[in-house]
């Protein structure tokens, strides 16, 4: 799981350019599945062809990252931010493009006061001499992602983009690992999460399935002086039950629930009071879809140090399975 | 080039009446039908030679304004509709109703401001609409609550191609559709003039859901801050620089390889493009791109100064450029169909 | 109608946004009186049938929430303290000395506490207090509340109606049972008149975590017509008075990009005619209510938004009048008898 863990956190997948992250699940999946589709917006949908239910696996493949929106005479990068990206995560942190250019993120010497640090203020430096010779490495709308590679110490595991690479090698393992059920699933690798949900969306609205099961990560509260928040690393899995883009619906928990039961895993509930995620879109879409989600417990997210637990990366694999094959 | 006549009409947010009065009696000199939805969208369809794709074109009729909340006497209490800055208005002129009746929006001179109150921006909870009635009677029969309010600023053309009127954003883009429906194309066009995007892209949703096209562009009027005090990072476009193709906003990701494709037949035909070089913002393109299994789109748009307010500023070759790009970019479609489909994922 | 029986059930009846499940089946038993047909959505919303004369399958959708505000269980400190996250707009500000119910395996009451003033520096004095500063006491020990209680139990305040002078009626949750009430209300006038639409009176669900559950009945029904029915501000001293409304002048009739102006222009003449007292709100953009979300549906729907003013909004003592209650009740069921051949003319 490891080693799918780290191939898959290493490509460059940032909202909006989700190829390269979905040639590489594709080239994982195409011999387990019955029919592979990409949509007009990117999303990869895998079906496991069934007579039963119709049940749509969400897991958002993109991440964070950011954008070139302007390169000056000396050579270096302005850039504006795709996704929730911390200013100050940032600092001092290496950004990597898809064509391999590696950069530098630092702010401007000027700045007397750290709290009027904004974006605009930032810059990147890739090395370059003159714009003409950073024109020849990047162009204005390119896009990288935080460089920070998958490092496993014990039962824990540390990278960039665990958000959501993590939910991607769960539903990659669910794939490989199916019971036998009449039910059909689509496993859907959503494009556009990190910046509003949008994948989720028009993939929802084509597949009109009867429920709908994101895998993703959330927060946690066993930081030092974190916020009140029950969900741990490495205590199961979570259950989502709220976030602030969607009230789980009450099936959708209680099969989660029961199944987690059934095979006997750990599992946490989740309420998480920042943020939106992947069912928030799918529930009010074509009329209604009952949606719930299966929640990694992740530290720093955001960041290119997300920490993890393995286990519950791999319990969350088998409530998966549990969950699609006996609704 | 209907510039003057469209800017010089009032259509704030919700009352778009004369601007879609105008825009359907042109259009109907050109187009197959004309749709009407319950918002108050106009969707011009034109047929194709071929039919095989659907092709939707976007431009929003509605401008920013005022709405009357209550009364102070006779003076008037007003809310802003859509992103107006406060700093603004004070001494401007606006027009009230149907009956466009004149008014002026007042407040505290200088002579009479606390000294604290002369360092501070004035709030606009503190101005008032004055249309000259003394009495709240007269003043709720001329102005009702609930009345539109539209900014007055009369057409003008100055310095080099430069132009001056209010409603910029988005009249231009209505200028330039209305050009483009006079052609005719292979696919089916669907020209929409849409309702309420100030005000949170409120029309272009149900026209798309109503259209469902294999792909969209949306023709704007949009930010240009290329003025002195801003750093040339922060310039979001360029006056005078031509078209704008959006990279990605707040809103939307347009299709990478139809913005590819757009830049790349400018500069073939030596069309003067752009790339917005800001991230904020947002336009139609959010809900169109989202509209029921998605759909490729791209946002090109006329750079304007001092956008929503009286006395927006734009260049007329950017208008040509913008004209000339959906002009080119369409007919390339034209030519060969398939590239329609070659932008789906 | 017997007004305040109804409100008292209603507004204290358990039902916060997402966990609607026993309350609107209370609520299907009412409609079940007055239409001709009752079901329950996916997601809980309840929608009553009630058939027009003519055969032209018109459908008017007339919504008000059922949904409340309220609390969920998010912690339980070592000391079975229990801390708690909002559903929909919670000011924690007034939640210092509330007593509530924690809905667990078992209803379990609870006191709302925070650190007492005497320890707090002049400067916490004055700020808000936060919402996870904030603890509830059941006076149970850890055990015993780990037993019961779990993360994602929903808190519901505890409170005792009022009926104040002048038909004046103060409780929790009137937010939007007052609305739910004048469903009820258009449905019993209704059968005294003859309406031509069918009318899908719609309890939706969700509303005060982001007007979901109308979008969902919404885009399922697909009307031609909507009217939501919801609350304004009451007037109360120190507001801004283009934003608050008497109490006991009628229903706030919205206008604005939001509503249809046709059809809003026809229900206040119609109220004018028939001399029932209204009020305009003006609603520049969005009007935060389930308009909002309807207006925009599929090709969009024509939509109208009658407020009912109520004073303290979001806190446990929501007061309004009942005489509002029943003249949006007259005004809509009015408006709707005229639909089907009177309307028509309306959007031409």
């Amino acid at each position: 799981m490891f080693d799918l863990l780290k191939k898959l956190t290493g490509i460059v997948g940032v909202s909006g350019n989700e190829e390269e992250i979905r040639e590489a699940i594709i080239e994982e999946i195409k011999d387990c599945v019955d029919e592979i589709k990409v949509d007009t917006l990117g999303n990869l949908i895998a079906v496991k062809k069934g007579k039963g239910k119709k049940i749509m696996v969400a897991t958002h493949m993109d991440e964070i990252g950011i954008m070139v929106t302007y390169i000056d005479d000396k050579g270096f990068l302005r850039f504006s931010a795709i996704g929730g990206v911390s200013r100050y995560d940032s600092i001092g942190q290496r950004v990597k493009f898809k064509n391999g250019v590696v950069g530098a993120v630092y702010y401007e010497e000027k700045l007397d006061d750290m709290k009027n640090l904004q974006l605009s203020k930032m810059y990147i430096d890739i090395g370059a001499k003159s714009k003409e010779e950073a024109q020849k490495m990047v162009n204005i709308g390119d896009v990288a992602c935080f460089v920070g590679d998958a490092v496993l110490q014990g039962d824990t595991v540390i990278s960039k983009a665990l958000d959501n690479r993590s939910g991607c090698a769960v539903a990659v393992k669910a794939i490989k690992d199916l019971k036998k059920t009449d039910n059909e699933i689509y496993f859907v690798f959503t494009v556009q999460e990190e910046v509003g949900l949008r994948g989720a969306r028009t993939a929802a609205f084509s597949l009109k399935p009867d429920i709908a099961i994101a895998v993703d990560i959330t927060m946690t509260g066993d930081t030092p002086e974190s916020h009140p928040m029950e969900v741990k690393c490495g205590g199961g899995p979570a259950i989502k039950i709220k976030d602030r883009s969607v009230l789980c619906h009450p099936e959708v928990r209680k099969l989660l629930e029961e199944s987690a039961k059934r095979i006997n895993i750990p599992y946490q509930l989740e309420i998480l009071e920042a943020g939106g995620s992947d069912p928030g879109s799918i529930h009010l879409t074509a009329g209604g879809i009952p949606s719930g989600a299966i929640s990694i417990p992740v530290r720093y997210v955001h960041s290119p140090v997300e920490t993890a637990s393995m286990s519950d990366i791999n319990n969350a694999a088998k409530l998966l399975v549990e969950a699609i094959c006996k609704y | 080039m209907l510039i003057k006549e469209l800017t010089e009409l009032n259509g704030v947010s919700g009352n778009e009446d004369e601007v879609r009065k105008f825009i359907k009696a042109e259009a109907e000199k050109y187009a197959d039908s004309i749709t009407e939805d319950s918002m108050g969208n106009l969707i011009c369809y034109k047929k194709g030679v071929s039919s095989k794709y659907r092709v939707m074109l976007s431009a929003h009729m509605d401008e920013v304004g005022f709405m009357v909340t209550g009364y102070d006497d006779g003076l008037i209490k007003f809310a802003s509709i859509g992103g107006i800055d406060e700093r603004i208005l004070p001494g401007k002129r606006v027009l009230v109703g149907e009956k466009r009746i004149p008014g002026v929006i007042g407040s505290k001179p200088i002579h009479l401001q606390e000294k604290i109150e002369r360092g501070n921006n004035i709030k606009q909870k503190n101005m008032y609409i004055d249309i000259g009635a003394e009495k709240k009677e007269e003043a709720e029969k001329l102005a009702p609550l609930g009345e539109y309010i539209a900014f007055h600023s009369v057409y003008t053309e100055f310095g080099d191609g430069c132009i001056k009127a209010k409603a910029l954003d988005d009249r231009i883009g209505c200028a330039i559709l209305l050009e483009i429906l006079k052609e005719t194309y292979r696919f089916d066009l669907y020209v929409c003039f849409t309702v309420q995007e100030e005000i949170g892209l409120r029309g272009a949703g149900i026209a798309a859901f109503r259209v469902k096209p294999d792909i969209a562009i949306v023709v704007e009027g949009t930010t240009c801050s290329d003025v002195p005090g801003v750093r040339e990072h922060e310039y979001s476009t360029v006056m005078g620089q031509g078209a704008a193709l959006t990279i990605m906003d707040r809103t939307s990701y347009p299709n990478k390889k139809l913005v590819d494709f757009m830049y790349n037949t400018a500069k073939n035909k030596n069309i003067p493009v752009q790339y917005k070089q800001t991230t904020t913002g947002g336009n139609d393109a959010g809900k169109i791109q989202l509209s029921r299994e998605g759909v490729v789109v791209a946002s090109v748009s006329v750079p304007c100064r001092y956008i929503h307010s009286p006395v927006s500023v734009m260049n007329r070759r950017d208008y040509e450029s913008c004209l000339s790009l959906v002009k080119a970019v369409l007919d390339e479609f034209s030519s060969n169909e398939n590239l329609i489909e070659s932008f789906k994922a | 109608m017997d007004y305040i029986n109804i409100l008292k059930d209603l507004s204290t009846y358990p039902g916060v946004s997402g966990r609607e499940d026993k309350l609107c089946g209370h609520i299907a038993k009412m409609f079940e009186k007055y239409c001709d047909s009752v079901e329950i959505d996916d997601f809980y919303n309840v929608i009553g049938i009630k058939k027009g004369k003519s055969a032209s399958g018109r459908k008017i959708m007339v919504t008000a929430h059922l949904d409340e505000i309220g609390l969920m269980v998010k912690s339980i400190d070592k000391k079975g303290f229990v801390t708690v996250s909002n559903v929909g707009g919670v000011d924690s500000k007034i939640l210092l000395a509330q007593e509530v119910i924690i809905h667990g395996k078992k209803e379990i009451y609870g006191i709302i506490g925070a650190k007492p003033p005497h320890l707090l520096t002049p400067e916490e004095m004055k700020k808000a207090v936060k919402m996870e500063d904030l603890t509830i006491d059941t006076g149970l020990s850890a055990e015993e509340v780990r037993e019961n209680v779990s993360v994602g139990d929903i808190v519901t305040f505890k409170v005792d109606p009022f009926e104040l002078q002048n038909s004046r009626f103060s409780s929790k949750s009137l937010d939007n049972r007052a609305g739910v009430a004048a469903l009820l209300d258009i449905m019993e006038n209704l059968t005294l008149l003859n309406h031509n639409d069918d009318v899908w009176f719609v309890a939706t669900v969700q509303e005060e975590v982001g007007l979901r559950g109308a979008n969902i009945a919404a885009y399922n029904i697909d009307p031609d017509l909507a009217i939501v029915i919801d609350v304004c501000h009451g007037q109360i001293p120190g507001a801004p008075k283009e934003s608050v409304f008497p109490l006991g002048k009628g229903p706030a009739v919205a206008v604005g990009p939001n509503l249809h102006r046709k059809y809003t222009k026809k229900m206040i003449e119609l109220a004018k005619e028939e001399n029932i007292p209204y009020q305009i709100d003006v609603e520049p953009g969005d009007t935060g209510t389930e308009a909002w979300a309807v207006q925009v549906s599929r090709e969009g729907i024509p939509t109208l938004l009658v407020s009912i003013p109520l004073k303290y909004m979001h806190t446990v003592i929501e007061t309004l009048s009942i005489d509002d209650i029943k003249n949006t009740g007259r005004l809509i069921a009015r408006f709707i008898s005229m639909t089907g051949n009177e309307m028509e003319e309306v959007l031409c």
